[in-house]
């Protein structure tokens, strides 16, 4: 129990009157992020049980580690094969400085690619979790409420939305966007009706178009251009890439998304753990296969109107955003009926800005950020339903 | 009765009709893309509401009640015509830039409602103090969001290049957000939030508490 006594020794610094009282915040996460907290809450009815806010926010932390690594891999695979076009041997920036001696950057090595994308990664996931904590812990201590497990959660899904050569000081300031704005100008964890990670997502989106969005910006090689496959189709041309190869990840895109079976595998796990609630999937998925079908039968000059509803879920953000975004407990409806109507308005909105608006390619982020506003909504009037047959039932 | 000097200074901070009453929110969200247009936009407003106020305020007891929204309508489109026409005169380009906004000052709810609230029950003097009170209020929320919008999404300020962007090969890289409406929702939500810290008596009351959590033991 060293660790523990440690902490001990340190608390009365930072309890109230102590040397570094402001910075309780930033003890206090520290604390209860290695130990079970020993406060609890007493009277009233509620319901006890071993799954608390610090296990729900760690378990999907861990599961976004397999879109991590198998991400992290692709990034590096499709670097590689960039490089092996180009006929570059070695990396000249700071990326090449840290792994130039790890590695030969050859594509067909499982090594070589995640040590590569890993070294995309983890630079980018540094940067977006100290600019992140950084403004929790401000507002924690201005606020008094105290910083949660939650921003592990916030900081990685955001990171693997984000494409993987952008610069770094770009993503700091998309994720302080994101926590201040999103979530806590709201009140904090709990209190936030939109995404953080996406709000801040869709700040760099609008901001900065040209390093989130285009086709130089998917394949981490300086100077290299490949288009996405979403964006290849949206112009009539073909995708580049074959169902498997999409379904497995083959292909450039934002550094987690790409993989739609790895995606798959951390869906399941969150479902059997019952944290994320599989009815808000199910919508998403039936909500988009319905509408691309619809449109399939649609005779239309646009390309994207026969785009299958099994290749629009191997494709951009769909599935990353239908199993980590869209589930987030709480911008997501709250009751059962509530999800369903939740999924599929998020799965149909996906669908009609990927094929009807021109402008984005992708439309899974603001099909979120349009169902999180609606998922109030929705809870009101199941809710009020309820109510209404339960009186009508006498 | 309220004295001159709280008349004019109030809106400014106290009672800003942008921060606190949130009226005229549109033309602050549409001309703050670049400072001239502001200025320009800003003095209109000062223009159109003092004088608005004023002659509504010396017409106000001929003024038959049934009709007054119409004839005050009358005299902010009249008012509103006449900057419009000045403006094609003497500043073509920036009109031309401001496009519909100054015809829809006449819609600026901050003009009727000064109109309304103030100058029907108010003497002339008082009410164009009133009137230039609230378009100063108007002005310094428009004039903050324009500093933050114009040299963080272009790199300019008043046209001259403050910020080296990166296209002319300086070091910022401008940020597209700032150039679309909707950030001056966010900037606009930043000033009313520095407003209320510095203001206190402007935070509305919260609708509830959340109890504190209580010590293991006790629980038990």
């Amino acid at each position: 129990m060293g660790l523990r006594s440690v902490l001990d020794d340190l608390a009365p610094q930072f309890e109230k009157g102590g040397k570094y009282e402001w910075l309780y915040p930033a003890y206090e996460a520290i604390d209860t992020a290695l130990y079970t907290p020993g406060k609890t809450t007493a009277g009233g009815s509620h319901v006890r049980d071993n799954l608390n806010l610090k296990r729900i926010m760690i378990t999907v932390w861990l599961c976004a580690f397999i879109p991590v690594f198998v991400g992290s891999y692709f990034v590096g695979f499709n670097a590689n094969e960039a490089m092996q076009s180009m006929g570059l041997s070695s990396l000249d920036n700071w990326r090449g400085v840290l792994i130039n001696g790890l590695v030969s950057y050859d594509p067909n090595s499982i090594w070589d690619c995640l040590v590569h994308g890993l070294a995309y990664f983890i630079p980018l996931y540094i940067t977006v979790f100290l600019a992140g904590i950084f403004f929790e812990i401000w507002f924690a201590s201005k606020r008094g409420h105290e910083v949660n497990e939650g921003y592990f959660v916030t900081s990685i899904l955001f990171t693997l939305t984000l494409p993987p050569s952008i610069p770094l000081w770009m993503a700091a300031v998309g994720v302080a966007f994101g926590v201040v704005i999103a979530k806590e100008v709201f009140g904090g964890t709990g209190k936030n009706f939109l995404n953080p990670a996406l709000t801040g997502r869709a700040f760099l989106y609008f901001a900065y178009p040209a390093q989130m969005s285009g086709d130089a910006v998917w394949v981490a090689v300086d100077g290299y251009t490949k288009a996405t496959p979403l964006g290849n189709a949206a112009l009539g041309e073909p995708y580049g890439v074959d169902w498997m190869q999409a379904f497995l990840g083959v292909m450039p895109g934002s550094l987690g998304e790409t993989s739609t079976l790895a995606i798959l595998i951390a869906g399941v796990l969150l479902c059997a753990s019952r944290i994320a609630s599989w009815r808000v999937m199910a919508g998403v998925f039936v909500g988009m296969a319905v509408t691309a079908s619809v449109l399939n039968v649609i005779p239309s000059s646009n390309p994207m109107f026969d785009m299958p509803f099994w290749w629009h879920l191997v494709l951009g953000g769909f599935a990353f955003g239908a199993i980590f975004m869209a589930t987030d407990p709480v911008s997501a409806a709250m009751t059962d009926k509530g999800r369903w109507y939740y999924g599929m308005l998020i799965g149909f909105m996906c669908v009609l800005i990927r094929v009807v608006n021109p402008a984005f390619p992708e439309g899974m982020m603001l099909a979120i950020l349009f169902g999180n506003l609606f998922a109030p909504l929705m809870d009101h009037f199941v809710v009020q339903s309820n109510i209404k047959r339960r009186l009508a039932r006498g | 009765m309220a004295s001159q000097k709280e008349v004019l200074i109030d809106p400014i901070f106290n009672n800003n009709p942008i921060a606190l009453q949130v009226l005229g929110i549109c033309s602050a969200l549409a001309v703050t893309i670049n400072m001239a247009t502001t200025l320009v936009m800003c003095l209109a407003v000062i223009f159109v509401i003092t004088m608005s106020n004023l002659s509504v305020s010396l017409l106000r007891n001929r003024i038959p009640t049934n009709i007054r929204i119409i004839v005050q309508m009358t005299i902010i489109a009249s008012l509103v015509i006449v900057v419009d026409e000045v403006l094609k005169a003497v500043a073509y380009d920036i009109s031309k830039s401001l496009s519909v906004f100054v015809g829809l000052i006449i819609t600026n709810c901050i003009v009727m409602g000064r109109a309304e609230a103030f100058a029907m029950q108010n003497g002339p003097w008082l009410s164009a103090l009133d009137g230039l009170g609230n378009a100063l209020g108007y002005s310094v929320v428009l004039i903050g969001v324009a500093l933050v919008r114009e040299p963080l999404g272009s790199g300019t300020l008043m046209g001259y290049e403050i910020l080296p962007t990166v296209a002319n090969g300086g070091w910022y890289l401008p940020n597209g957000l700032l150039l679309l409406a909707p950030s001056a929702f966010f900037i606009i939500g930043f000033f009313i939030w520095a407003i209320r810290a510095w203001k206190t008596d402007q935070v509305e009351e919260a609708e509830y508490e959340i109890a504190p959590n209580v010590q293991y033991k006790e629980a038990m």
